[in-house]
């Protein structure tokens, strides 16, 4: 995780002491109904330009490790509030979302990217 | 199917909350991880529990999820006092939604929660009535 954010010169902005997983996978959707049908193992990412609470209980629903906005969209307080209550990191890009699931596809992870 | 239930949750959902939608799920998916439910079976359930409770937030007035477990059977009842669903074959669609915009920029509103409920289902009824309200059953077998 913590080359994941060095590879998209991302800002950590919780969970710091939860980066030294190992990720294996990315979902990237800014519907979180195409996230909860989408397959997803034990050890990925979510990846969304949304910034609502309900990305931070999605990404409990679907027990995915950790959530990275991306597009500089900075998560509203209550959604980085609630992920520090289930300690899942939240970091932060610039980059858009194809920008980071094609970074993420050629650093090796398995990427499910939902339309938009 | 026995008569007395392993558990029984139920939760009062208020429509249009959208700051405690999702706590039902939530609390459902933490209960059944504490009993050692299987982690498949858990998924499951919380997806079908999170998107029945977001269908109550987005389009009812208030409702309530209730979730039972039988010997060999999970139940989930989602019942609302809501405008009802005025074509359900409609609503079963991938894609069909009649959420507006300001839902669909949260992510939800994709016309994908009722497919989403038949999906990780063994068996699911939706009885609705237009100006009413709606009420959605849905059955996990266990084996």
């Amino acid at each position: 995780m913590r080359d994941i954010a060095r590879l998209l010169g991302a800002e950590v902005l919780g969970g710091h002491l939860r980066l030294d997983m190992e990720i294996g996978q990315a979902l990237g959707s800014d519907i979180m109904s195409r996230v909860l049908s989408s397959p997803c193992g034990d050890n990925a990412v979510l990846l969304t330009g949304l910034t609502n609470l309900q990305v931070v209980r999605t990404a409990e629903i679907v027990d995915v490790k950790a959530i990275i906005f991306v597009k500089g969209r900075c998560p509203r307080k209550e959604a980085i509030r609630l992920a520090q209550e289930l300690d899942l990191p939240v970091l932060l890009t610039n980059l858009s979302l194809a920008e980071t699931c094609a970074l993420l596809r050629e650093a090796g992870l398995q990427i499910q990217e939902g339309s938009r | 199917m026995s008569s007395k239930p392993l558990l029984e949750m139920r939760f009062p959902i208020q429509g249009n909350d959208f700051m405690q939608a999702g706590e039902a799920a939530s609390k459902i998916k933490r209960a059944l991880q504490q009993i050692g439910m299987e982690s498949g079976l858990v998924r499951r359930v919380s997806i079908i529990s999170y998107e029945a409770e977001m269908n109550i937030v987005i389009h009812a007035y208030h409702g309530e999820l209730i979730l039972t477990i039988w010997p060999g059977k999970i139940q989930i009842v989602a019942t609302d006092v809501g405008p009802g669903i005025a074509d359900v074959d409609l609503a079963m669609q991938v894609g069909y939604s009649t959420a507006p915009e300001s839902v669909r920029q949260m992510g939800f509103g994709a016309g994908m929660g009722l497919p989403n409920i038949q999906k990780c289902a063994d068996e699911m009824q939706v009885e609705t009535k237009v100006g009413e309200g709606t009420r959605i059953l849905v059955k996990i077998n266990l084996r």
